[in-house]
């Protein structure tokens, strides 16, 4: 028995800012102080606050120390764990108060979240099936298979309203049901753990903080349908994530959790992982089994529907990491308790990476109906630096920008998208004024881009053509003509695409032309970038009269386009200029200015 | 896995690893001084006697963590209880017997040991 627990995060961003250092050294201080016996070292998965990595969290008290370098292992354990100071200097500062340090969930970054989906990341330790087990794991798929039938499960996940968390957010139960009513001597049970928006991290935190929600998830699906083999779709870039899903296949097979006869109710169930290559498509449906068929990552025309024809021709369902997460707590707490939650057709909760221009990166799970604002300004902390707010996008390069007047539209589904955007699968980029719109369209169209597989014409080279229209706007020798041309082009690649990748390809470029045409405008009319972004539009000028002559720009000019001589003013020769702007983050007069 | 008993009898093995996670308002805190004082007049053994007995008769609803010097540096091994809602009783001079009693009668049963606490010692 440990009387302490010290929960080290061990997600992809914590450590990568060094979580197997502290842990060595966590050891070595452990057994140097004769703690040994009794102070437990977890790794755990994401604590969602990966901006404030690595973070450790101490049992009892639950006390939430943040960037912890490993010098600072030595007195967190001879002060906490031996003598039980708080060190409070290490202490994440929004949990010391004047009354004392308190409760995590009482900081505005967790205050208004509800964990469903992320439960028990940063909870459990994800290599360890008791620990899961303890947190009721795997006691949903005992009551579903010696006391449900199948047709019962999908009644409770209809009943639930749970839509698919991973773009579409199409009706999970009647996905299952479909599946169901077709018959075939083998179904497949799919996962879609191939997350490729940017930005986007939502999954992969389920995957490394609790991978056996997703093989207990899959199973009762399987049981549900019909399947007796499921597939992990996962990216081969998420090495983490992979390595506990493996070892978590092979705990649960020895546990009898996955192989013959579960619960001794002659339900057979295996799963298997597939790696993905790196293809942005292969996250499309179609693509993804067909990748997982051994062939070439290409989306096939729907109907027929995976539910009738999938994998390997056979019925098949593939629902997204979150998605399953959400299963297991429905058939313990009843579809009335999760319908509770959210909107009134969007159920539940969802999660979204944090990312940009934002105080707070890192993963958040909210009820639906949570408005923008509360996201950005109360959870996220605002924009740092004092800057404006301009727009966030979500979707990913499906999704578009939401402007600040939207910023109190309640999330859900059928709003997102009322406005122009989608949910996707939950990446959030805040956006300042210090963003160039068109830029922004112009890196998400980029990327789709170069993961077009090529198989239909309107995609592979629609994008292409609407790219190179984007770019002589951002070189400012488009003519408004172009923007009416492009918008055309869009709609045209979004109907004639063959997969969502192509149907959602446009959908960056049509919302900013909906919402900041204007910075569209000054691009074509008066040539300027008014974010001060777009390089070809942009000059560096120095200022006469603020100039001392210093020399500082002219020798940290890395094209030598700076001239001048000592305590004279010094001037740029734009024909030279590359326009990095290093001159103007040096000069100490503030002298420098672009236009 | 063969039934949900066997699941259950698991679940409840791990219950006293994974309880120490649960922090709940209503719950009752046992605090241990562990500054240098108390480390070197015996509170370590304290400390883990109390850990023990509270995790084995799995009493869910106590933590059991430590403190810094509260200043009776005479009175250590010093131990505090705090309930909410009710007084804090101080135990001083606590040994490992000591605190299996203070266990039983007054963290199972709700009755203090009077005897041991600090009105009681210093008088």
């Amino acid at each position: 028995m440990y009387r302490s627990h010290v929960l080290i995060c061990g997600g992809t961003g914590c450590t990568s800012s060094g979580t197997p250092k502290i842990i060595d050294k966590l050891q070595k201080e452990i057994e140097k102080n004769g703690l040994t016996e009794e102070v437990s070292v977890v790794q755990t998965g994401c604590h969602g606050l990966c901006a404030l990595g690595p973070i450790i969290v101490i049992y009892p008290g639950a006390t939430f120390y943040s960037m912890v370098k490993e010098e600072d292992v030595p007195e967190i354990v001879s002060e906490h764990l031996l003598k039980g100071r708080v060190v409070t200097r290490l202490v994440y500062e929004e949990t010391v108060t004047e009354e004392g340090i308190t409760s995590l969930n009482e900081t505005d970054f967790y205050k208004k979240q509800h964990r469903i989906a992320l439960r028990n990341c940063g909870v459990i330790n994800p290599e360890c099936i008791d620990e899961y087990i303890a947190t009721n794991g795997y006691e949903a798929l005992g009551r579903v298979l010696t006391s449900y039938t199948p047709e019962q499960v999908i009644q409770t996940i209809l009943d639930s309203g749970l839509r698919g968390r991973g773009g579409g957010g199409f009706s999970t139960g009647l996905k299952w049901k479909f599946a169901r009513s077709y018959e075939d001597d083998q179904k497949y049970v799919c996962c879609n753990a191939d997350e490729g928006d940017p930005g986007a991290f939502m999954d992969r935190s389920v995957l490394e903080g609790d991978p056996h929600v997703l093989l207990e998830a899959m199973t009762i699906a399987g049981y549900a349908i019909g399947a007796s083999q499921g597939y992990v779709y996962v990216r081969a870039e998420y090495p983490i994530a992979v390595n506990r899903l493996e070892f978590a296949i092979k705990q649960a097979r020895e546990y009898g959790l996955l192989g013959k006869n579960i619960f001794n109710s002659g339900f057979d169930f295996d799963i298997d992982l597939r790696l993905g290559a790196g293809a942005f498509v292969c996250g499309e449906e179609t693509a993804l089994m067909t990748s997982i068929e051994g062939n070439r990552g290409e989306p096939r025309p729907r109907p027929p529907f995976p539910a009738e024809k999938g994998l390997f021709g056979k019925p098949t369902i593939l629902n997204n990491v979150e998605t399953y997460a959400n299963i297991p707590p429905i058939i313990l707490n009843g579809p009335e308790w999760f319908t509770s939650l959210g909107t009134e057709k969007s159920k539940g909760t969802k999660v979204f990476a944090l990312g940009g221009k934002i105080h707070n990166t890192g993963l958040v799970e909210i009820p639906m109906g949570t408005t923008l604002r509360e996201v950005v300004e109360e959870i996220g902390g605002g924009v740092p630096n004092g800057k404006r707010f301009k727009a966030a996008q979500t979707g990913g390069p499906s999704g578009g920008c939401i402007p600040a007047e939207h910023l109190d539209i309640p999330i859900d589904y059928d709003n997102l998208l009322s406005i122009g955007s989608m949910m996707g699968s939950g990446g959030l980029i805040v956006m300042d004024e210090d963003n160039c719109m068109v830029d922004i369209a112009k890196f998400f169209l980029d990327f789709t881009v170069e993961e077009s597989c090529g198989k239909c014409t309107p995609c592979r080279i629609g994008t292409k053509r609407l790219s190179e229209m984007l770019e002589k706007v951002t070189e400012g020798n488009a003519t408004l003509e172009d923007i009416d041309k492009m918008e055309e082009l869009c709609h045209y690649i979004s109907e004639n695409s063959l997969c969502g990748l192509g149907q959602t390809a446009s959908n960056p470029v049509l919302s900013t032309l909906r919402y900041f045409r204007d910075e569209y405008i000054a691009h074509v009319k008066d040539k300027r970038c008014p974010a001060g972004v777009c390089k070809s539009l942009l000059s560096y000028h120095i200022d006469p009269v603020l100039c001392k002559g210093c020399t500082l720009c002219a020798r940290i000019c890395p094209n030598d386009a700076i001239s001048g001589a000592v305590k004279e003013v010094h001037h740029i020769d734009q024909d030279k200029c590359i326009k990095c702007g290093a001159c103007m983050e040096k000069c100490r007069f503030g002298a420098i200015s672009k236009k | 896995m063969k039934s949900l008993e066997e699941l259950k009898a698991i679940r409840d093995a791990m219950q006293g690893q994974i309880g120490l996670r649960n922090e709940h308002n209503d719950q009752i805190r046992v605090v241990v001084g562990m500054a240098t004082c108390g480390i070197a007049s015996g509170a370590r053994p304290v400390l883990n006697t109390l850990f023990e007995a509270v995790q084995s008769k799995g009493l869910s609803n106590i933590s059991v963590t430590q403190t810094g010097c509260i200043g009776l540096c005479q009175y250590e091994p010093i131990v505090e209880v705090l309930e909410p809602g009710k007084d804090k009783v101080t135990y001083v001079k606590v040994t490992p017997e000591k605190a299996l009693e203070i266990v039983d009668k007054h963290l199972t049963h709700g009755r203090p040991v009077k005897e041991y606490t600090i009105s009681e010692m210093v008088n």
